[in-house]
């Protein structure tokens, strides 16, 4: 953990985007602050905590009666209560995937000590990654305008339901007026907004709000997402959803996010922000394949993962840990494996992959790995595949099984969405000793 | 051509440096469309400078017990447009529309993706490292809804269950819940293995998509970008939700001139679908290859108000910001604009806002140059019309014909520019600027100018 001298790297200025952008061409944007809200926990030493302590959190599903789905368990946040984060107005304007999204924001900027009141409203902005959009409200109105019809269909279904209601909302209550936006790439999403966050930075906005959340535990949702075939049907939480385990055997969905506090690094010195990291390199790849189909081949995760590499300049033998994207599908982890070996060679770097703890988020996920990785970097320790008892050794990986301390300079971050999206993203650690 | 535009425009000094040692610039080298009233590039057009209103009474359901009965349909064949049969079963109307728009953007561009037309063949063949970075960047606002609602009506026996049946499920459900199956779709018919994603901003979907495009090909993270968007919203659920917002006309006695933007007499927008597809290049290899161009992306910016989910400020600060950055990009003074494509949706606060905003960004320009909404053709697609806004950019520039905006017939006192009423007018547009105001506050703009000659 470091704050950085004003001397670090080129900076982007407000008039970097009138030039296109070359002035911050090469800027390398810190995280300074980290909202997450999990299964783990609220807020990020909870979740933290419970990580490392590998707490499975997946469990029976209590949000409503699913004893007719061919799903029993998912992650769900214990008692996260929305008035404690969330302006009742929002609260009523919105579904409760918006109210983790903001809950997250604001945990964001308060561990980043960032105020953007005291400063100039265009100098912030949201980039979100979305999923599903707002599957609760969605449900619940759908259900008025079939039964009651249309006139009992709330005000706030336009502004509930769709994928830029978080994004929207979480510029609305804290006056953000840089240029935002919403990235639907499924698993992907939370990188991507990492990386649209980047480009929005080295165009001179200094501020990003990243990341994004999701909750689809409503029965309509969680019935699409049966119809993926990859859902564990497993009863017992700890037979549930396990990357890279040999008893793998789908995934199990889970609620919840993490909102990254990103800044022009010469803008986070100058306030003196504490910094856990630099987003060092991203790619993003499509395998060019359908969701009913694993891809045939890991050569575009393989790349995805060093063209990041490149973009960061950096080696694979300069990577002291990599955030899997962990399926949890046989196949899908054996072609993820595949593509990790094929770039560090088997056996070569320590792989984890935490959220077989909590289930995947979706868009969600990636952004809670992003933080994650950055908690490694800050403490040294790597936090070990959740839910794992037998690794499957076909896989040719270091699959960690306990906490492993030691120093974490750099981390690579995969994501997978479904449908054939590859993003990788390289966190590093601004230490310089 | 204008001495303007001949002034360089430094856009790509974000990324590497192009083949000819200059920054990256990106250049639209083909279009496709799908939009009420035709489903092809040509039809399109010649709805547009013929002045013709697509809107008609909604014909997909019943809107008799809706407040707004109106829509503005797309009359659209998927298996003549060349999707396949399983491309059609897999996939909402949003994506079937992204999928023809694309087949007819692709093949314009006289482009060699490596995929059969009319087939649906996936590339699987290129290796990474081979041929450009295919990217893609897609926009929608509301996805694949009405998949969703039709589905839901079904598992939930007419939203009778909360526990909806899963038995009634069809296949393919995921790809409806989640809508990057719209990049998904579109990256596996054409084989582009580059960064692929959808862009999710309300209404200006279809604008950020493409400014994302084109940032994505100046910063060097790809060298061909399918950029567009696609919204198919027409179901009983959008109409109610707006209905609730009473943000659509209710003109329902009068379908056809139904959606009158900047006239003193428009009661709300006109709710339309479609998809259009733009393919970005940089600019040498497009050159390189002999690629007809249609026009460079001089410049894009986007803004929030941070003030309503819905409502506007008359003043239109955000949305001036916008223009002034994206016009600084390209290097353009505001007098060198010669077509405004306005959002102009026809919703009272809108029309004001954004007329207040041009004034506030081009100045006295404002009041001279052409500003029009085709939306009073083609209704409001939602996120698909920030696209379709720029295809018709495009065509302005490719033949210098502006398009009107049909049904102006009533001055309204806040809103007075030149609109262009009812009758498409020659005029040389070298540079077109495209704007638009989306749910969440979004404010964005984009500059297209003509290609300079090398």
């Amino acid at each position: 953990m470091t704050v950085l001298d004003t001397a670090a790297g080129p900076t982007a200025t407000a008039a970097g985007e009138v030039d296109g952008g070359r002035a911050g061409a090469r800027v390398r944007p810190v995280i300074t602050g980290l909202g997450v809200i999990t299964p783990s926990g609220i807020g990020v030493e909870e979740h933290w905590t419970s990580t490392l302590r590998g707490e499975l959190r997946v469990a029976p599903i209590t949000r409503f009666d699913a004893g007719r789905y061919d799903i029993h368990l998912a992650g769900e946040i214990p008692g996260f209560v929305a008035e404690d984060f969330v302006d009742h107005r929002y609260i009523v304007q919105t579904d409760r995937w918006t109210w983790l999204g903001m809950a997250a924001s604001r945990l964001a900027m308060a561990d980043a000590a960032y105020d953007p009141a005291e400063r100039d409203p265009f100098e912030t902005s949201v980039v979100f990654g979305a999923g599903s959009g707002g599957n609760d409200f969605g449900q619940r109105e759908l259900s008025r305008l079939w039964t009651r019809g249309r006139t009992a269909v709330s005000v706030y279904q336009s502004i509930a339901w769709f994928y830029a209601a978080t994004t929207g909302q979480t510029s609305i209550r804290h006056g953000l007026k840089g240029p935002s936006g919403v990235l639907v790439s499924d698993g992907a999403g939370g990188l991507d907004s990492l990386a649209q966050a980047r480009r929005t930075i080295r165009r001179g906005t200094p501020t990003v709000l990243a990341g994004g959340a999701e909750c689809g535990l409503t029965p309509y949702a969680l019935t699409c997402h049966l119809s993926s075939g990859r859902v564990s049907t497993a009863a017992d939480p700890t037979a549930g959803y396990k990357p890279f385990d040999t008893r793998a055997n789908g995934y199990l969905p889970g609620e919840g996010g993490a909102t990254l506090l990103v800044e022009d690094p010469t803008s986070a010195a100058r306030r003196g922000a504490r910094v856990y990291g630099e987003i060092a390199g991203y790619a993003a790849t499509h395998d060019g394949t359908h969701h009913e189909e694993a891809p045939g081949d890991a050569r575009w995760l393989a790349t995805a993962m060093r063209r990041a590499l490149a973009d960061a300049g950096l080696r694979p033998a300069d990577v002291d840990v990599v955030f899997a994207d962990g399926a949890g599908s046989p196949d899908l982890d054996a072609l993820e494996a595949q593509a990790i070996r094929e770039v560090f060679g088997a056996g070569a770097v320590p792989v984890t992959a935490p959220q077989g703890l909590i289930g995947r988020l979706c868009a969600g996920g990636s952004a809670v790995a992003a933080a994650t990785a950055l908690l490694s970097i800050r403490d040294g320790v790597i936090p070990a595949v959740g839910n794992l008892d037998d690794p499957d050794p076909a896989h040719g990986l270091d699959l960690v099984r306990v906490p492993r301390e030691g120093r974490v300079r750099v981390a690579l971050v995969n994501a997978r969405g479904h449908g054939g999206f590859n993003s990788s993203l390289v966190l590093r650690s601004v230490d310089t000793d | 051509m204008s001495e303007a535009i001949k002034r360089s425009r430094p856009d790509g000094a974000l990324g590497p440096a192009s083949r000819g040692g200059g920054p990256r610039r990106t250049v639209v080298t083909g279009i496709g469309v799908v939009a009420p009233g035709g489903s092809s590039r040509k039809e399109f057009w010649t709805l547009l400078t013929d002045g013709r209103t697509a809107t008609r009474r909604l014909s997909f359901f019943d809107p008799a017990p809706f407040r707004s009965q109106i829509a503005a349909e797309c009359d659209f064949d998927p298996l003549a447009s060349g999707l396949t049969r399983q491309e059609i079963a897999r996939n909402d109307r949003f994506v079937q529309f992204a999928l023809a728009a694309a087949i007819e953007a692709v093949a314009d561009s006289g482009l060699d993706l490596g995929f059969a037309a009319g087939e649906g063949v996936v590339s699987g063949e290129r290796e990474p490292g081979d041929g450009p970075v295919v990217g893609v960047s897609m926009g929608s606002a509301v996805g694949a809804t009405s998949r969703l609602e039709n589905e839901y009506v079904v598992v939930s026996d007419s939203g009778k269950l909360w526990e909806v049946d899963p038995r009634y499920a069809s296949s393919f459900l995921y790809h409806a819940l989640v809508p990057s199956c719209l990049a998904t779709e579109i990256a596996c018919r054409f084989g582009a293995h580059g960064p692929s994603f959808v862009v999710s901003t309300g209404c200006t979907s279809g604008i950020d998509a493409v400014g994302y495009g084109h940032q994505l090909i100046v910063d060097g993270e790809a060298d061909i970008v399918i950029a567009g968007a696609s919204d198919a919203p027409l179901s009983p659920i959008s109409i109610a939700c707006f209905d609730a917002i009473r943000a659509t006309s209710a003109r329902n006695d009068d379908a056809e001139h139904a959606s009158r933007p900047f006239d003193a007499s428009r009661d709300g927008f006109v709710m339309g679908e479609g998809s259009a597809v733009l393919i970005l290049e940089e600019l040498e290899s497009a050159r390189a290859r002999g690629a007809h161009i249609y026009c460079e992306v001089g410049g894009y910016a986007s803004r929030s108000n941070a003030f309503h989910m819905t409502g506007l400020r008359p003043d239109g600060v955000e949305m001036a910001e916008s223009i002034r950055i994206a016009l600084d990009q390209a290097r353009l003074d505001p007098t060198a604009v010669d077509y405004v494509n306005a959002h102009g949706s026809g919703t009272k606060q809108n029309d004001r806002h954004e007329t207040a905003a041009f004034k506030r960004s081009l100045g006295a320009h404002a009041y001279q140059v052409p500003v029009s909404s085709i939306k009073s053709m083609v209704g409001h697609s939602l996120g698909a019309i920030g696209s379709i806004e720029l295809a018709a950019c495009a065509l302005a520039i490719e033949n210098n014909v502006v398009p009107p905006t049909a049904n102006w017939t009533t001055r309204d006192p806040e809103c007075d520019l030149d609109y262009v009423p009812n009758i498409a007018r020659d005029h040389q547009v070298d540079v077109a600027l495209s704007v638009g105001s989306g749910f969440g506050g979004f404010q964005s703009a984009i500059v297209l100018a003509a290609a300079e000659t090398p």
